[in-house]
């Protein structure tokens, strides 16, 4: 008995029943296209309107001064943010100098020597539970471990509190890459005599690490915005700084201060100032893409 | 030059799973020998025991001696030693994706800290030319990732990458079973030119590939070997009625 003398559905010709579900199958694909379209249009929406709506509020107030004055007193028009520019740079130079190699280590002990041990476990819930302790009480926890010690504010105190907050991210995101990395080419490096600590290091991480470091980036924009922790750490100043024993200004203190102070001036200022915030990070994040991928060979995926 | 390779009452686990049990075989230097039978057999977990990988999976477990050349590899010597001793090719090409294609080929000798730039140059010419890769990729060594390369000249990396630290013995776990008939052939070729240079064994499901490039020819079935002799007496005249019934296909 063959398939013509016995069909499946004999009550429907063949030729019809592949039209039907053609038709079906043609309005699923649409459908679920059309959501996916309408997914990614809610999702770029906020960013897009973010961006240009502090175009149009702060690039009108974005001139030289900007960029190299320290702010005037209330009243005065003009100044810059010259120097929460430059204490950004710092603070966030302290704490991706904490959060990066601590962040990474944890990552590569997590992935690699640690693996389901009961150590283990515990760095990987701590880290989890550190994610989502709220970004004022990394500032507590950075005042009482800096700033009480020395007796005063400070940029380094400012750093020590990002840099704790950059280490979940570095860390989880750096374990998450390394487990990526397939299983024979670990094999490979300990099939050619390479000891697993080098094997480890010349060969896993390097290759994971173009996701390693887009896990850096991710925790740099994120701690880069942070105003909560450099309250009481950072502190802000209104003057010329570049010790790391001195309270220091920062964008977003600065931003926060300006924005609800009373004077229209400052209120422009701040506008100008979260542009530039934005701008900067993706530049620093672009930067790094760029040094990071030159030298990358042809073919590498 | 190869040496040879002696097994007495090796056994290998996974876990509970006893994989490979009572195994006892002599290879000999200089020659190919493969290894057939059907999947999950244990001929896998057995080459990967003559270079001590079995043991880098936390639930894999081995008794008994393997010797090679004389020394007893899981009694006087440490696995990192041997696995330089004893070089291997993997069934999936696997080069390290994000190096060039020179230093794929150096990598072994690189990361045990060889830094002498122009012998590296020489050895890692010697070990394309080897592997009948060194035409098709000279021109791009420090240019191309030696992932770009086609999966069959991927393979040949491999084997340079293995040859270029001069190992004694080289294990092949079905070196062409990923690739095209071609690329097979090559394989198989470069398994015939370098049998006189090493000692090979190969794993391989392809029995037309054991019969074309061995000497030797192991059958395993569920864990156990079941004969090792001549390759030509194993495919014209088995001792063992489970042999036959394999080669001629009743089963597996």
């Amino acid at each position: 008995m063959n398939a013509e003398t016995f069909p499946l559905r004999p009550s429907m010709p063949p030729s019809q029943r592949f039209s039907m579900r053609s038709w079906m199958r043609g309005w699923t694909d649409r459908a679920v296209s059309a959501l996916a379209i309408l997914a990614t249009l809610i999702v770029i929406t906020p960013l897009v309107a973010i961006f240009v709506y502090l175009i149009y509020k702060g690039a009108k107030s974005l001139n030289l001064a900007f960029f190299t004055h320290i702010p005037n007193p209330p009243g005065e028009p003009g100044g810059g943010m010259a120097n929460a520019i430059l204490g950004s740079g710092i603070v966030l130079a302290v704490s991706s100098a904490i959060g990066v190699p601590i962040g990474i280590g944890g990552g590569v002990f997590l992935a690699e020597f640690g693996r389901g041990s009961k150590l283990a476990n515990a760095v990987r819930f701590t880290a989890d539970v550190l994610n989502g302790v709220p970004s004022i009480v990394m500032g507590l926890a950075a005042y009482a471990l800096v700033v009480v010690p020395q007796k005063h504010f400070s940029a380094l105190s400012g750093g020590v509190a990002l840099g704790i907050m950059m280490i979940p991210t570095v860390c989880r995101t750096t374990e998450e890459m390394l487990l990526m990395v397939p299983h024979a080419v670990r094999e490979a490096a300990l099939g050619l005599g390479v000891p697993n600590w080098r094997s480890v290091l010349s060969i896993t991480v390097r290759t994971a690490s173009p996701g390693i470091i887009t896990g850096c980036m991710l925790a740099f924009a994120r701690v880069a915005g942070e105003t909560a922790p450099l309250l009481f750490t950072a502190l802000g100043n209104s003057f010329w700084s570049a010790s790391l024993n001195q309270p220091i200004e920062a964008l977003p203190l600065q931003i926060y201060v300006f924005a609800i102070s009373p004077y229209g001036d400052w209120h422009r200022l701040a506008w100008a100032g979260a542009l530039v915030l934005i701008v900067l990070i993706v530049l620093a994040v672009a930067l790094v893409r760029f040094v990071t991928s030159r030298g990358v060979l042809k073919g590498t995926s | 030059m190869g040496v040879g390779i002696e097994v007495i009452n090796l056994n290998a686990w996974y876990g509970n799973n006893h994989t490979l049990q009572d195994i006892n075989l002599h290879i000999p230097a200089n020659h190919a020998t493969a290894l057939i039978g059907p999947s999950g057999c244990g001929k896998s977990t057995f080459v990967r025991c003559l270079n001590r990988m079995h043991e880098t999976n936390p639930i894999g477990r081995v008794t008994g001696t393997v010797r090679i050349g004389g020394l007893d590899i899981y009694q006087d010597a440490n696995p990192v030693e041997i696995r330089r001793r004893v070089g291997m090719v993997f069934q999936r090409p696997n080069p390290f994706p994000t190096m060039s294609i020179y230093d794929n080929v150096a990598a072994g000798l690189k990361l045990n800290g060889y830094s002498n730039r122009r012998s590296l140059d020489e050895i890692v010419e010697r070990s394309l030319r080897r592997s009948a890769l060194w035409d098709e990729v000279k021109d791009d060594l420090k240019k191309k990732s030696g992932a770009s390369l086609s999966g069959g000249q991927q393979q040949r990396l491999c084997i340079a990458r293995a040859l270029a630290v001069d190992p004694e013995v080289l294990l092949m776990d079905e070196p062409a079973s990923a690739l095209d008939p071609v690329s097979t052939s090559k394989i198989e070729d470069l398994v015939f030119q370098l049998k006189s240079q090493y000692t090979i064994v190969i794993v391989t499901h392809n029995m037309q590939q054991a019969a074309r490039v061995a000497e030797k020819t192991g059958f395993f079935l569920n864990g156990r070997m079941v004969e090792f002799d001549s390759t030509h007496k194993i495919f014209t005249n088995p001792s063992d009625k489970r042999t036959e019934d394999y080669i001629t296909g009743r089963f597996g």
